[in-house]
């Protein structure tokens, strides 16, 4: 379980630094993780970046296949993009001011 | 005094929170609210933005009391769930406060689901004193010491004490936070205060590999455990979440597994609200299912049981508190996780013992004046701190000592390995073995204030393994299967053992003390304090 930071893309704002509840990620002027093993998986650095530079990854050891996964956030809406090996893409909605059915 | 790595500062507050999850934040507003020129201070290593369990966020607020309920009626499903090993005050106390803050919540812009009629919707039932803390910046070489007039402790119980589902890479992903390590039970221990049902660990039954929850599949869409030949079994075992994580054990130990959540056949509708309600709160989950391209409609949900945890949120795990919520010390104060004879608290119970907590401080500190803690104290704790900064090559590293100790723990304290079981004479060896672990822990080095965090984390988890296995040993019963499997003892025995296993630490040995239970309605004062 982890994250994948673009440094190309990345700012260098902090915010996902900030966030870990790990402490998980520095800045050496751009953002790194710096323990990748010890990620808990939360998602709360992915849904901080505005540049969508952290991206989401399962590990293989969990069968994970090598999708990555970022949001996007637009008023309510918060937007999942997952970025398929083979280069599709799928996106789902979901709304913040609706509560799960489950 | 002189320091090598850290600088030195003192900081003083009224009332100092220890932990900035649920019940901390909550506790810290209640004192905001009700008291505004009292001082707090919230100690915390992370941001409390995402610190404690709820960093992924949470699909649903477990307990408040439905229409036609009474704050009663949560008090007797979590004893019946707990096998009477619970207290009655504390559930009671907690469940009056439970719809209040849902409201308070639900003003503060949390989203809740209501039916028609506005109501929520239901979810299915589910002599010492302190004078403060030392600690030091995650980030910055700085040693704090922090005086007090009262100390609420919030720091959630504890991850990463055994072997984890997946111990690679993918060794964090479980289902209690890997960075609520025992902080706050491990405080206590050394403090000397009283210590409750460590016995009563937490197992959790959850989606295989992802540790993504089963409730969503259970509730939401009524997915029943079938074992691999298609057979329902949650029948054969019974509901409660220890005999589901047990029945999921026999299945496979007689050779019926793996086991699954039964969702093959569920409409495209209910996938569709799967991927989302999943999204919110175990994204894993769903990225699972996209990636193995089978939708929960057309696959079965593999499960398993997490590694043993020691929660007061969901077990009655924790500190012995009196129905105000103070600690066997004077002036500390317990709330959350790490609090114990409360179970199933969950968020919500989280922050109504938050509220109860931060009014009884507030109660506690008018009477108080600042004591000063002593130079002594401060030099003897910053050097030990100190010298793990300047220890040099250490034969073990950190993360070894963290392995063997749960490599310990899962083969004789009950892990996964041994399918939740332990008996005596294994419970022997884990004692012993941690005591080992815990002495090579002192040539440790770090090389900086994260990784002094990391042996910090260690030492506190290695503590709160030798009450847990001290705790083990003395219920001599098996009244939960799997959190308590005690193989030398496999009937429940309820002359004995209905009552409660605390324990303390006197001159470096643990004590066990048994407690009566104490009743809802009853107000239980500590008479016998340390």
């Amino acid at each position: 379980m982890s994250i994948m930071i673009d440094r190309e893309k990345c700012i260098g704002c902090g915010k996902c630094a900030e966030v870990c509840p790990g402490n998980l990620i520095k800045l050496d002027g751009k953002a790194f993780i710096r323990y990748p093993k010890d990620c808990w998986g939360c998602t709360s650095c992915v849904k901080e970046c505005k540049v969508n530079a952290v991206k989401f990854f399962l590990g293989a050891d969990i069968g994970g296949m090598g999708s990555l996964v970022y949001t996007r956030q637009k008023g309510d809406i918060l937007t999942w993009v997952i970025e398929r090996p083979d280069g599709s893409v799928k996106e789902i909605d979901i709304n913040r001011k609706e509560s799960n059915r489950y | 005094m002189r320091s090598q790595k850290m600088q030195f500062k003192k900081l003083r507050t009224d009332v100092l929170i220890i932990g900035g999850g649920t019940a901390g934040c909550y506790a810290a507003m209640t004192i905001a609210q009700n008291s505004p020129d009292t001082k707090v201070l919230i100690c915390e290593k992370a941001n409390i933005k995402r610190s404690g369990c709820l960093a992924a966020g949470v699909n649903a607020l477990n307990a408040y009391i439905t229409k036609g309920c009474t704050p009663q009626d949560y008090v007797d499903y979590a004893r019946h769930d707990a096998a009477g090993i619970v207290r009655g005050d504390l559930l009671l106390t907690m469940s009056e406060n439970l719809n209040s803050v849902t409201a308070h919540l639900e003003q503060l812009g949390l989203v809740i689901l209501k039916d028609e009629n506005g109501n929520y919707v239901t979810r299915g039932k589910r002599n010492l004193k302190i004078n403060g803390a030392f600690g030091f910046n995650v980030n910055e070489e700085i040693f704090y010491s922090i005086t007090a007039k009262a100390v609420i402790i919030c720091t959630g119980g504890a991850a990463g004490l055994y072997k984890p589902n997946n111990p690679g890479f993918s060794r964090h992903k479980m289902w209690y936070p890997p960075f609520n390590t025992g902080a706050g039970y491990a405080m206590g221990i050394r403090a000397g205060a009283e210590m409750t049902t460590f016995e009563m660990r937490f197992i959790a039954l959850r989606c295989k590999d992802t540790i993504a929850p089963t409730g969503t599949l259970a509730q939401g869409v009524g997915a029943k455990q079938i074992n691999s030949l298609g057979g329902v079994y949650e029948d054969k075992y019974g509901l409660t979440t220890s005999q589901r994580v047990h029945g999921t054990v026999m299945e496979n130990i007689s050779g019926r597994g793996p086991c699954y959540l039964k969702t093959a056949g569920i409409t495209a509708q209910q996938d569709d609200a799967l991927i989302k309600a999943y999204l919110n709160m175990a994204p894993s989950q769903t990225i699972k299912w996209l990636e193995s391209g089978k939708m929960p409609s057309e696959q079965n949900v593999e499960i398993e049981g997490t590694e043993p945890y020691i929660v007061g949120g969901h077990t009655a795990s924790g500190y012995w508190v009196d129905t105000d919520r103070e600690t066997t010390i004077h002036g500390l104060f317990a709330a959350g996780d790490v609090a114990g004879g409360c179970p199933q608290k969950y968020v919500t119970g989280a922050l109504a013992e938050g509220r109860i907590a931060a009014l009884s401080a507030l109660k506690y500190i008018a009477a108080q004046s600042i004591s000063e803690i002593s130079d002594e104290k401060i030099s003897e704790n910053f050097s030990r701190a100190e010298k793990f900064l300047n220890n040099k090559n250490s034969r073990f590293s950190c993360e070894q000592l963290e392995e063997a100790m749960q490599t310990v723990m899962d083969r004789y304290a009950g892990g996964i390995g041994t399918n939740y079981r332990y008996n005596d004479r294994q419970l022997d060896i884990a004692d012993e073995r941690i005591s080992q672990i815990q002495t090579l822990t002192d040539e440790l080095c770090a090389e900086d204030m994260h990784e002094l965090m990391l042996i910090y984390e260690l030492r506190e988890r290695l503590t709160v393994c030798k009450t847990l296995i001290a705790h083990l040993r003395a219920r001599k019963e098996t009244r939960w299967h799997s959190f308590a499997e005690n193989l030398d003892y496999p009937q429940r025995d309820d002359e004995n053992y209905l009552c409660c296993i605390n324990s303390k630490l006197e001159n470096g040995r643990i004590k066990i003390i048994k407690r009566r239970l104490i009743k809802e309605g009853e107000r239980y004062e500590h008479n016998d304090r340390p």
